[in-house]
């Protein structure tokens, strides 16, 4: 079980609890502003772009290249940029705070 | 070669140069084959535009059968988020479990009419009445309309010689025109109505703005769906262990329908007009001459996709182009997966087998490169699940 805090653009913080499953299925079954996973979870639409919090990212871990391909023409994109549907969910991701991009 | 396979007829191209040429009614065109080189031209919209002569991003070009300016399509940032952002909720809908439920209804329909037949020709009498039918749902008005766009056939604008033709598109622009007129004079909760009575930059839109959307909504879901949908029927006719782990396993749909539009690529190419005199992948482009995003070249990029010919059912990454990509990605998406989810859905569930009995292949020309889009006709026997 890990809880994991979407912040979205509005400033609200959300915190919620999964086992398995990616990120962004998480977010998309909450509702969570801003996350939309189009696509379902393949990586094809960068609709669930977050900021991972600096401190998290050794939790995360980087994007991969497939992933960083997408993000590189999103203007909106930093080093601590992800797309949650390559999230997976596990007790490694306890705690962390993701802040939506859109 | 299989009935349901779709070759690559750009590998070479794409490995060896990274473009192709096409000349297009004397405009002539540099196709971009390799993923990243369209992702990348996608998104650079100052030096490849689509806010040029109404037509001419359009491959093959309309500039001689149409005046009207598709919106938010032939627009570019920062207008074109302005109307994205009016289109886009509307666009959403097939996201609500009522539309969903609408959906699958008609859908289930059409398929349990099918398995009483010994003999279904899948463009004509299944997925243009599909398609058609579940435009009612998208611009929310009755299922009746869905006669007079089946009677259409399945190009708006090309008839059954595949040529660009003025007086098909005149159809579709005097039916557009009426229903506006109609929405004008009794305003509802159809698209017509809803467009009408949205802001933009302090004013509503205008009539032709309307035109504009309604056109572009009928025009780019029409042929890029009826593939996508005949594609599908006859890649399950072919994989029967397709349908059955369908059957075991829904909750994969998701990703078979991206895989399928991956490997499908209902829509071939998107072209755009370049401003200024640049270079894509070492190739010098003169300005005021076109570029396409060869969708379809690039969603088989080896770069990118492993084993790019294999439908991998559950494809787990799977970052295709399918629906173009970056500003002007397809605004029907929702609605085109929406379809296609609960298409293999239902199929898996009532469909045992289907069986391909004869069919035409529709091969796009395109000079140097000839591809297979989908089939003319196709004529199958659905059977009953038992």
């Amino acid at each position: 079980m890990a809880k994991i805090t979407f912040i979205t653009s509005d400033n609200e913080s959300i915190t919620l609890e999964g086992s398995s499953g990616s990120v962004m299925a998480l977010a998309v079954e909450n509702g969570v502003k801003g996350i939309d996973g189009d696509c379902g979870g393949v990586c094809s639409c960068a609709t669930c772009h977050v900021h991972v919090s600096p401190e998290d990212m050794k939790k995360t871990g980087t994007a991969s290249e497939i992933e960083a391909d997408m993000l590189e023409l999103d203007d909106n994109a930093d080093e601590f940029s992800r797309l949650c549907c390559q999230l997976e969910i596990g007790d490694h991701l306890d705690g962390v705070v993701l802040r939506v991009a859109k | 070669m299989e009935k349901s396979e779709l070759p690559d007829p750009f590998e070479k191209a794409r490995v060896e140069k990274g473009f192709g040429k096409l000349n297009d009614q004397d405009d002539p065109v540099t196709m971009l084959l390799r993923l990243k080189d369209v992702r990348k031209t996608a998104h650079n919209y100052k030096t490849f535009q689509s806010a040029a002569q109404p037509g001419r991003i359009v491959v093959p070009s309309e500039v001689n059968i149409r005046d009207t300016r598709q919106i938010p399509f032939e627009v570019d940032p920062p207008v074109h988020g302005e109307y994205r952002a009016i289109v886009e909720p509307w666009f959403k809908r097939p996201l609500q479990a009522e539309y969903q439920e609408k959906l699958k209804e008609q859908i289930e329909s059409l398929v349990n009419e099918c398995l009483n037949n010994d003999r279904v020709e899948v463009v004509n009498q299944f997925a243009l009445p599909l398609q058609s039918r579940a435009l009612t749902l998208l611009l929310n008005t009755p299922f009746s309309e869905s006669e007079t766009w089946i009677s259409w056939g399945t190009h708006v604008f090309r008839s059954e010689g595949e040529a660009l033709d003025a007086d098909k598109a005149n159809i579709l622009y005097d039916y557009i025109d009426q229903q506006i007129e109609r929405a004008i004079a009794k305003p509802g909760e159809d698209m017509y109505s809803v467009l009408l009575s949205s802001d933009f930059q302090g004013r509503k839109l205008s009539k032709e703005e309307v035109k504009g959307v309604m056109v572009l909504t009928f025009a780019g879901g029409r042929d890029t769906v009826i593939n996508a949908v005949t594609n599908s029927i006859a890649y399950l006719a072919e994989y029967p262990e397709s349908l059955e782990r369908l059957r075991k396993e829904p909750e994969i749909a998701g990703k078979a329908v991206e895989e399928f539009i991956r490997y499908f690529s209902p829509l071939t190419q998107m072209g755009r007009v370049v401003t200024e005199d640049t270079a894509v992948c070492e190739h010098a482009i003169k300005a005021d001459t076109r570029v396409s995003l060869c969708w379809a070249s690039a969603n088989r990029d080896a770069a990118v996709f492993e084993n790019p010919n294999e439908i991998v059912l559950d494809r787990k990454i799977n970052p295709h182009v399918g629906f173009g990509f970056s500003h002007h990605n397809c605004l029907g998406a929702t609605h085109a997966r929406q379809i296609l989810k609960i298409l293999l859905n239902t199929l898996a569930t009532k469909v045992g087998s289907i069986e391909i009995q004869d069919y035409k292949e529709n091969i796009e020309s395109l000079d140097e490169f000839e591809r297979k889009v989908g089939y003319d006709r196709i004529n199958v026997k659905f059977n009953k699940l038992t």
